[in-house]
């Protein structure tokens, strides 16, 4: 197994992987649509087009190294994103303002 | 485990879980508990992802599925390739190249997918090669003719589209978006199928007799490719009550044949069925029995263009080595040479 941060595969033949992002028109954001192999940047976006947008799927596309994402641990899911279940106050419906004031 | 968490915190990927190790059945399946707490996420209709722990078995059956899956999107291109220099017209021709790319596209979202589940593509795409690995039986059937593509498209991805909508919700999340993209795509090869059959079956008597050659030829491999029969599937069960698998292999074949059967009246081509007939009773088409030792047969490597199949695949593979061993290598100096690196 790689150690952290090192290219994740072993023998010079196996192909990097690269994570693709099409941004599908303008004024929307980037998002991620899967992943690519390819031996570096330039080949990763001409098979990122051929893959991912072969019918009119986006007007721009991204690709980073897979091993360049850091994820959160699955096993952490409760500790990182429970606590703002019980934190209603961060809504604006948690506060009553009266009919008369009008929408706020 | 703590090797494989530190791992996880630091290496993985949202998508790819390429530093996960692929244990055989480990201790953790022993574990009663984490068992019975996957299941109860299966049960709730929750979406595993990539880095979510799950059962051994659970992992093994999905890579073995999207790889075979994927093995059949790339092996598939071959049959219709085959007419791409000699398709009746330019808009024909456009077609079936489009369509060819795209079985090709199907295979990399597929591979993709399955390496979420820690193998590479190179493992599974030498496990196609070795012939360790199997593929759908339909694509060892060869195409004589030109009425074939139309078959091919009408029927063989008529059944796929049927076997491959409910993935698009099954519980294991990069292989249920993977099924997404391609059921949308495989909308248009169905229907450039139809029309191809369309067009012979209104054609001279020559034309029409091509298309009723290729449905009798096409017709019962289609059905063959829902799987034997239910009483002798070994990984229905498990699949079912994992929601890899949300319909039987009997229930898919009889919902194909009923879907079809007008479909094929409304060619005017007769269904190469003798016992074909609708049951008053229940509303669908009975059919006769399958020829499941020819199935096996076909399965088991001796069908009428195994060995034509994997021979081209294996040439493809060594054809193609020197170019990705050229692109590794100029990925390699452009790096030393303090360009942007590659992963």
């Amino acid at each position: 197994m790689a150690a952290p941060g090192e290219p994740a595969r072993g023998t010079p033949l196996e192909t990097p992987l690269w994570e693709v992002f099409v941004r599908a028109r303008d004024g929307l954001a980037h998002r991620h649509v899967g992943s690519v192999h390819a031996a570096d940047a330039a080949l990763a976006l001409q098979a990122a087009r051929a893959v991912y947008t072969r019918r009119g799927e986006g007007v721009s596309l991204w690709v980073v190294p897979s091993s360049a994402i850091i994820a959160s641990d699955p096993a952490d899911r409760d500790m990182l994103f429970e606590p703002t279940g019980s934190k209603i106050y961060r809504h604006p419906t948690f506060y009553k303002v009266p009919d008369e004031v009008g929408n706020m | 485990m703590a090797e494989a968490r530190i791992a996880t915190h630091y290496g993985r990927m949202y998508t790819q879980a390429l530093n996960t190790p692929v244990a055989a059945t480990g201790p953790e399946d022993d574990d009663g508990e984490r068992t019975a707490r996957f299941q109860a996420r299966i049960d709730a209709g929750e979406r595993i992802e990539p880095n979510d722990w799950m059962p051994e078995a659970y992992r093994r059956t999905l890579i073995r599925q999207i790889s075979q899956h994927a093995h059949s999107e790339i092996v598939g291109m071959l049959p219709e390739g085959n007419w791409i220099t000699r398709a009746p017209s330019l808009r024909r021709k456009a077609a079936l190249l489009a369509k060819v790319q795209d079985e090709g596209g199907h295979g990399l979202y597929l591979y993709a997918a399955a390496e979420t589940l820690g193998v590479t593509r190179e493992e599974l795409v030498g496990q196609l090669l070795s012939g360790r690995a199997k593929y759908s039986s339909i694509f060892n059937y060869p195409t004589l003719s030109w009425a074939d593509i139309g078959a091919i498209g009408w029927l063989v991805d008529g059944a796929a589209i049927m076997n491959q909508i409910p993935l698009c919700r099954c519980s294991y999340g990069p292989y249920a978006r993977a099924m997404i993209r391609i059921c949308k795509e495989e909308s248009f090869h169905q229907r450039q199928g139809y029309e191809i059959m369309l067009t012979l079956a209104q054609g001279t008597e020559a034309q029409k007799a091509m298309a009723q050659d290729a449905l009798d030829r096409w017709w019962w491999p289609s059905l063959m490719m829902f799987g034997p029969p239910d009483s002798e599937s070994q990984h229905s069960d498990a699949s079912m009550r994992w929601r890899i698998k949300r319909f039987t292999n009997d229930g898919l074949r009889q919902k194909f044949v009923d879907a079809t059967v007008p479909q094929a009246q409304y060619l005017g081509l007769a269904v190469p069925d003798p016992d074909l007939r609708r049951n008053q009773d229940t509303g669908h088409w009975d059919f006769g029995a399958i020829d499941w030792a020819a199935f096996r047969r076909v399965l088991g490597g001796d069908g009428p263009c195994n060995r034509e199949r994997l021979a081209t695949r294996r040439r493809a593979d060594a054809d193609g080595a020197w170019v990705r061993e050229a692109a590794l290598a100029w990925a390699a100096r452009q790096r030393a040479g303090g360009q942007p690196a590659a992963a």
